[in-house]
């Protein structure tokens, strides 16, 4: 490649060129210096000097459980995506591409870690035992989550981007104040998940100045899937984003999100920076939206199919493949094993979904308080009278809604 | 019995919730070495720690979205903005997550804690020191509202709201901060009750925050020109407990609701919306408010015009028995 590589404010007199500027944020098609790999997009294990410790013990056994991870969480993916076209979920969210991203993330973190993730981390939810019927609700728009997020140590959805980069490094401070910071066995971590756009959020550089001022113990993971929606990445960002961590005062290193192995490692490194009091640490997991930012949207107006076909070269489950293959010797009828249970996992995931149950009137009044005052229990009894008269009586005539 | 001043009040209210449980933390601006820019917090940080009390960096939005963080992890924490108008940096964190937790969570994260807001004008400060935000936050449902008038409130009050297990936005009348009163050995009240500080048969006055002894003030002058003024201290913004507002307009026939913050859309509309709904037959006049303008708060020569005082109480008694 002749592109240069990306700019480093070194001097301070110095300014990037747009050639810098995009080089530094795309021009990692091959890798480079700055990006760490342990598996190529082509299926082959190359080592790094840094991280490819933190991944020595992952052989063919654990390899092959990332596998069926990712084949798992693709086919739940497209499985919702079909859901909501076929009319059964209000929208859905794909994460089509970044299986590796989440799984290698997902499967660094112990169960005593906390995880915050933003609205598309499916492949983390399912790595931390959420089934996935458990996400259906949000999309479906019976519940806005229904897993139990401190049994599982994974905070429900947020949808407001970069909202949770404070709540993470606020429950990362407490996490240290309550002495889990440290050598001893009981050490616990927090990772907080958010994408390229949200970098632009007050909320996430103001959880990177608190997490850098209480050295919290968070794990900062940006996938930067280069699409916020329709807007690319060079809108957001003049240096690449892991570089912005050393403005705040800790490390920040890029991955190749499309490599489970290096993702994996990468966090399992970051998290023990953490839990030992080295935290917060920035993670860039450079990886790639292959289908739409929702299923409301239409990439089609802003960007070329011939992106998509590139990255389809470095498809994050196609190089894990290959290397079975290849270094491991594993035979067709284990691939054969994954892809049935996949399909009946989604069939599963399917009927779950068509079965759902509305909720009933009394569900919006539940849980809005630890204390219903009384004017919002007047409300709701007013209310399922209301809606109860119809059942009874077949008639509009009701006692009034709305205020009391 | 003990008399102490509304910031000493409130003082002795968090110390008293800190020894209570060693979950709870103080966290904000300056409030640590120096004890907040109005002393409220002064010592506490000495007594209890700086793991405590936090002097945070300086960043609302920093303080709300990290305070609902260490509330997942099971602490209370206890937020402090420095001044009203400061707020709306975390304006989104308290509606969108502070807020919201609970009901999402269907009730496994409760979200118990409290942000205290100094409010309201009459210290001659400059923009953004004045505001009277309240009604932003009564409209947020998964919030609860309060505002504190007097030392005895301050102090239990704030314990009060520090043991709920919902989100309260605390409300203290900065320009009372330094006034006296006595304070209980208990607690006097539940915290989300209204309730009535002057009985009278006339003219029904409901009032919250700092214009409660102004309007005491006003009924003891109304008095003396032979108007029984019965006034009523709101104390719960959101939920309101309008049951002694009912039962006095059903005896007087007649409502002033006074606010320093301005009319449309706010706690004072909501107010008289339900009193007509409750009382409509009980009603001799419409219900009046006497509040601050529907205009930015004013640069501070001009705030004796905006609030309403004594003067403009009596006038809307005046307009509510003249009716």
């Amino acid at each position: 490649m002749s592109r240069p590589q990306s700019w480093v404010p070194t001097d301070p007199r110095s300014v990037p060129t747009r050639e810098h500027v995009l080089s530094g944020l795309h021009g990692t098609d091959e890798g480079g210096a700055e990006l760490v790999q342990l598996l190529t997009p082509e299926g082959q294990r190359v080592s790094d000097d840094r991280f490819g410790s933190w991944a020595a013990d992952v052989g063919r056994e654990e390899l092959q459980g990332f596998y069926r991870d990712m084949v798992l969480v693709r086919r739940i993916d497209r499985e919702g995506n079909a859901l909501q076209r076929q009319g059964q979920l209000g929208i859905w969210v794909p994460l089509l591409g970044q299986e590796a991203a989440q799984v290698g993330a997902g499967r660094a973190a112990t169960p005593r870690d906390m995880i915050f993730p933003s609205y598309r981390e499916h492949g983390v939810a399912w790595c931390r035992g959420i089934d996935p019927t458990d996400l259906l609700g949000i999309f479906r728009g019976t519940d806005h989550g229904s897993w139990d997020p401190i049994a599982a140590r994974f905070h429900l959805y947020t949808i407001v981007i970069g909202n949770q980069c404070l709540n993470a490094t606020g429950y990362a401070m407490g996490q240290k104040f309550e002495g889990k910071v440290g050598d001893g066995p009981d050490a616990e971590a927090t990772m907080c998940f958010f994408g390229d756009g949200a970098t632009s959020q007050g909320d996430v550089h103001e959880g990177f100045v608190w997490a850098a001022a209480y050295d919290a113990p968070v794990v900062f993971y940006c996938q930067n899937n280069q699409w916020a929606i329709s807007v690319p990445l060079e809108r957001q960002t003049r240096v690449p984003l892991f570089q912005r961590a050393r403005g705040y005062g800790f490390p920040g290193v890029r991955v190749d999100g499309n490599d489970v192995l290096a993702c994996l490692a990468v966090t399992r490194w970051a998290l023990e920076e953490c839990r030992t009091g080295n935290g917060p640490v920035l993670i860039e997991a450079f990886t790639y939206r292959m289908d739409a930012h929702t299923t409301s949207d239409d990439p089609s107006r802003y960007r070329l199919a011939d992106e998509l076909e590139l990255w389809k070269l470095k498809d994050p489950i196609e190089r894990v493949r290959v290397n079975l293959v290849r270094e491991h010797g594993v035979q067709q009828d284990f691939f054969d094993g994954v892809q049935a249970e996949s399909d009946e996992l989604a069939a599963r995931f399917r009927a779950f979904c068509l079965a759902m149950p509305d909720p009933g009137p009394d569900r919006m009044f539940s849980e809005v308080y630890a204390e219903l005052s009384p004017q919002l229990e007047a409300q709701k009894q007013a209310y399922l009278e209301y809606h109860a008269s119809f059942e009874t009586e077949g008639s509009l005539a009701g006692p009034r809604i709305g205020g009391v | 019995m003990t008399t102490m001043t509304l910031a000493k009040a409130l003082n002795s209210g968090l110390r008293a919730a800190m020894e209570l449980d060693p979950k709870v933390l103080v966290m904000g601006e300056d409030v640590g070495k120096l004890g907040g820019v109005f002393r409220v917090t002064d010592g506490l940080a000495k007594d209890f720690g700086e793991q405590r009390v936090l002097d945070t960096p300086l960043s609302e939005s920093g303080i709300i979205g990290t305070a609902v963080g260490l509330a997942i992890r099971g602490f209370r924490p206890v937020c402090e903005i420095q001044f009203d108008g400061f707020v709306f940096p975390g304006y989104d964190q308290i509606v969108s997550q502070l807020a919201k937790v609970r009901f999402r969570s269907q009730g496994r994260v409760p979200m118990p804690v409290v942000v205290r807001i100094p409010f309201g004008g009459g210290i001659g400060a400059v923009e953004h020191h004045s505001e009277s935000p309240e009604s932003l936050f009564a409209h947020v449902a998964g919030l609860k509202v309060v505002a504190c008038s007097n030392p005895d409130d301050a102090h239990w009050m704030i314990r009060q709201a520090i043991a709920s297990d919902d989100p309260v936005i605390f409300f203290e009348p900065k320009r009372r901060y330094w006034e006296k009163g006595e304070v209980s050995e208990t607690e006097p009240a539940p915290l989300f009750s209204s309730r009535v500080v002057r009985s009278g048969a006339d003219v029904t006055v409901a009032c919250y925050g700092p214009l409660v002894k102004t309007c005491l003030e006003a009924a003891a002058a109304a008095e003396a020109e032979g108007t029984d003024v019965e006034v009523i201290d709101l104390r719960s913004l959101s939920p309101l407990d309008l049951g002694p507002v009912f039962s006095s307009v059903r005896r007087t026939g007649r409502l002033v609701v006074v606010s320093e913050a301005p009319s449309e859309a706010s706690v004072t509309s909501e107010v008289a919306a339900r009193v007509q709904e409750e009382c409509f037959h009980s009603l001799e006049a419409p219900v009046l408010r006497v509040t601050g303008f529907d205009t930015p708060y004013p640069p501070s020569k001009c705030e004796d015009d905006y609030l309403p005082d004594l003067d403009r109480v009596l006038d809307g008694v005046d307009r509510a028995l003249g009716w």
